[in-house]
């Protein structure tokens, strides 16, 4: 299988002003998004995994580093060209589904904004097919159109967010933490929906997560982000069967999971960089230390991860 | 484990008036807590898990108000009670409760030791200094160094984890018989849950406390309890050991929350999804409240209420399959599997994984998921 990168992010920075010094939140991350695979970045809360999100859909400017889509550059200055194409093909779904619908507007126009502002129909009539081909999709009835967000419960809700992504064609999604406001059992109706989308439309995911367990079941590479930098990268399954940084393993120990044999007598693994590494002589690079396996730690540790591995 | 009763809830319903219409929030709840154990209360949103612990603290918002049942605690029914009184007796005094959100539980404009002094020298008739010794030795007790600087600080100088540990201290040092948390740990990052979890299971074994843990997630629960009860709808629908609840649940609406679990999954599969909503609780429920759901419903689902049956001497169910008179039914995939592990001893890593061995059902054979 020949796999084209869609998304590339190199060595990229996001520093934000505070007060008159600068907080870099994201620093030194570099990864490769390939066409229909869904990628997920997890980290705790303050890593800057959806700092990385919205650097990609431009909310947030790069302040160092490159992003490109397409093998087209989507950051720093770009043409009108590259910002339509950027607008147009990839879409975020957002966590809460209860604040990211507009309240006072019908389904109808939340899911044909983006049409209307691409002007991405010829008629009316085009217009209400598209609309009523994406409320089909995310398994809504046509007539929902005509409601207002209240009247939908969570699940449907973020339902109507993944509709108004899909109405725009798009190849990439950036969902962030899609299911984790959600019960266990919408939560379920979700994931199949997106597996789902994803196979129909040949979709690529960029997930962003802080739970490690579910996104396992839901990820082809996986991501592990620690305050600003990305520490390890590998295949979902190689990750949990072969977790080689100290803070991945210390984040997949952290994570009860419902098999009460399991969790009988299990000790989290603690994380504290300041033991974990002596980074006073070599700084840490980002390394494959097996292959497809990458960490972030000197070329020692590496070594000694991957041997103990 | 086999403590005595210590409280003891039957057939509680309770409801609430919202704009002229009646929501049944609990329609017929009952639960058995034990002294010295943990039981964590599962349910989705809406299953009334939250109203139930309220109802032990004669928390429920004005709108609402029990309308029959029993709370018995120490010989006394809590659900007869009126008088703010009353409940001050009982109210952070011996049964004490902690919420999701650490920040609305404490005062922002007191400093951390002040607010936890006050509530200690109230409940246990201890003077200025008394009770200053207590909130050190409670704060050192729950893991928040240097105690005498932490006491002099405002709650905004606390990250998340020991805000949520100072509310802690602060159910803690009343010294109650029974600790209700509220979801603790939704609101913090999974290492910081790790350490506050493992640190309510320590204080429980310490001071011999008995935690009632209420919770939507089903780690969380494998983790800290030792009985389990699952709500639905308003009622509890089964309890049992978390070895039983987990391994060999009987509830269909058990079977379908465990076999929804992406972390039970096997990866390129669907996943098991229950279809539908949870009934309107504006309206009244006849049946199995989740016959609707279940496309392994009997006819009699729809048309009466399932009793309890017993399992074991420990577990129950609410659900007409353990009926004598009833079909055999199949469990999902992921719930046979599960099965698998019953029999054998505690041990063995891990979740989920490749091949998923089947069990000793051998019923009829009933396909899997819609």
């Amino acid at each position: 299988m020949s796999r084209e990168v869609l998304l590339s992010v190199r060595d990229l920075r996001v520093d934000f002003p505070v007060g008159r010094k600068t907080f870099t939140a994201v620093r030194d991350v570099s990864f490769d998004v390939y066409r229909g695979e869904t990628f997920s970045l997890v980290g705790e809360s303050g890593s800057g995994k959806t700092t990385i999100g919205r650097a990609i859909m431009r909310i947030h400017p790069a302040s160092a580093g490159e992003i490109r889509y397409r093998d087209r550059r989507v950051s720093g200055r770009i043409d009108a060209a590259s910002e339509r194409l950027l607008r147009q093909k990839i879409q975020m779904i957002f966590q809460d589904p209860m604040a990211c619908l507009n309240e006072r507007a019908k389904i109808d126009y939340i899911v044909s904004e983006g049409l209307y502002n691409f002007k991405l129909f010829r008629d009316e009539e085009e217009r209400k097919e598209k609309v009523e081909r994406a409320l089909r999709d995310v398994g809504l009835l046509p007539e929902f159109a005509t409601r207002f967000p209240h009247e939908f419960s969570g699940g449907q809700r973020q339902r109507i967010g993944i509709a108004r992504a899909l109405v725009m064609e798009p190849e990439l999604l950036i969902a962030d933490e899609p299911i984790s406001a959600l019960d266990v059992s919408i939560r379920a109706q979700v994931i199949n929906l997106m597996n789902r989308l994803k196979r129909e439309k040949n979709l690529t995911y960029f997930f962003i997560a802080h739970d490690l367990s579910v996104v396992r079941f839901i990820s082809d590479r996986i991501a592990v982000i620690h305050r600003g930098r990305i520490v390890e990268l590998a295949g979902a399954e190689d990750l949990f069967a072969r977790p080689l940084h100290p803070y991945t393993r210390a984040l997949l120990s952290a994570v009860p999971v419902p098999d009460p044999d399991a969790e009988a007598g299990k000790r989290p693994a603690g994380y504290d960089p300041a033991r974990a590494h002596d980074y006073s002589r070599e700084s840490p690079a980002w390394r494959e230390a097996l292959p497809g396996h990458f960490v972030l730690g000197t070329e020692g540790e590496a070594e000694e991860w991957a041997r103990g591995a | 484990m086999s403590g005595e009763t210590i409280l003891e809830v039957r057939d509680l319903r309770v409801s609430f008036s919202l704009r002229g219409r009646r929501l049944t929030a609990l329609r017929g709840a009952s639960l058995d807590l034990r002294r010295g154990e943990t039981l964590a209360v599962v349910g989705e949103s809406g299953s009334g898990k939250s109203v139930l612990a309220k109802t032990f603290l004669g928390m429920l918002d004005r709108n609402g108000r029990v309308d029959s049942g029993s709370i018995f605690f120490d010989g006394k029914d809590l659900a007869g009670y009126s008088k703010e009184r009353d409940w001050l007796a009982i109210r952070g005094k011996r049964i004490a409760m902690i919420f999701q959100d650490p920040m609305t539980a404490l005062n922002p404009l007191k400093t951390v030791g002040e607010q936890i002094r006050e509530a200690a020298a109230l409940h246990r008739g201890l003077d200025r200094a008394a009770s200053r010794a207590v909130v050190l030795e409670t704060l050192d007790r729950v893991g928040i160094p240097d105690p005498e600087l932490r006491y002099r600080q405002y709650p905004h100088e606390f990250s998340g984890g020991m805000r949520q540990r100072a509310v802690i201290a602060a159910a803690v040092a009343c010294r109650p018989e029974i600790l209700i948390c509220d979801e603790p740990t939704t609101a913090l990052d999974v290492t910081v849950q790790a350490q506050i979890l493992d640190l309510i299971k320590s204080l429980q074994r310490e001071l011999g406390m008995t935690v009632l843990f209420i919770t939507h997630d089903l780690g969380v629960v494998a983790s800290v309890a030792q009985r389990v009860a699952v709500m639905y709808s308003g009622q509890v629908i089964e309890e049992g050991t978390v070895r039983e609840v987990f391994y060999d649940p009987r509830a269909p609406y058990t079977w379908a929350l465990l076999a929804s679990l992406p972390q039970l999954g096997v990866k390129g599969e669907e996943l098991y999804s229950i279809r539908g909503t949870p009934p309107s609780l504006f309206k009244e429920v006849v049946g199995d409240a989740f016959a609707p759901r279940n496309p392994r419903a009997l006819e009699v689902d729809f048309r009466f209420e399932p009793p309890v049956f017993p399992v074991s001497d420990t577990h129950w169910a609410r659900t007409w399959l353990l009926d004598p008179r009833a079909p055999r039914i199949e469990a999902p995939e992921t719930v046979r599997r599960l099965r698998a592990r019953l029999a054998r001893g505690t041990d063995g890593p891990e979740t989920a994984g490749g091949g998923g061995a089947a069990t000793g059902g051998g019923d009829s054979v009933q396909g899997g998921a819609e």
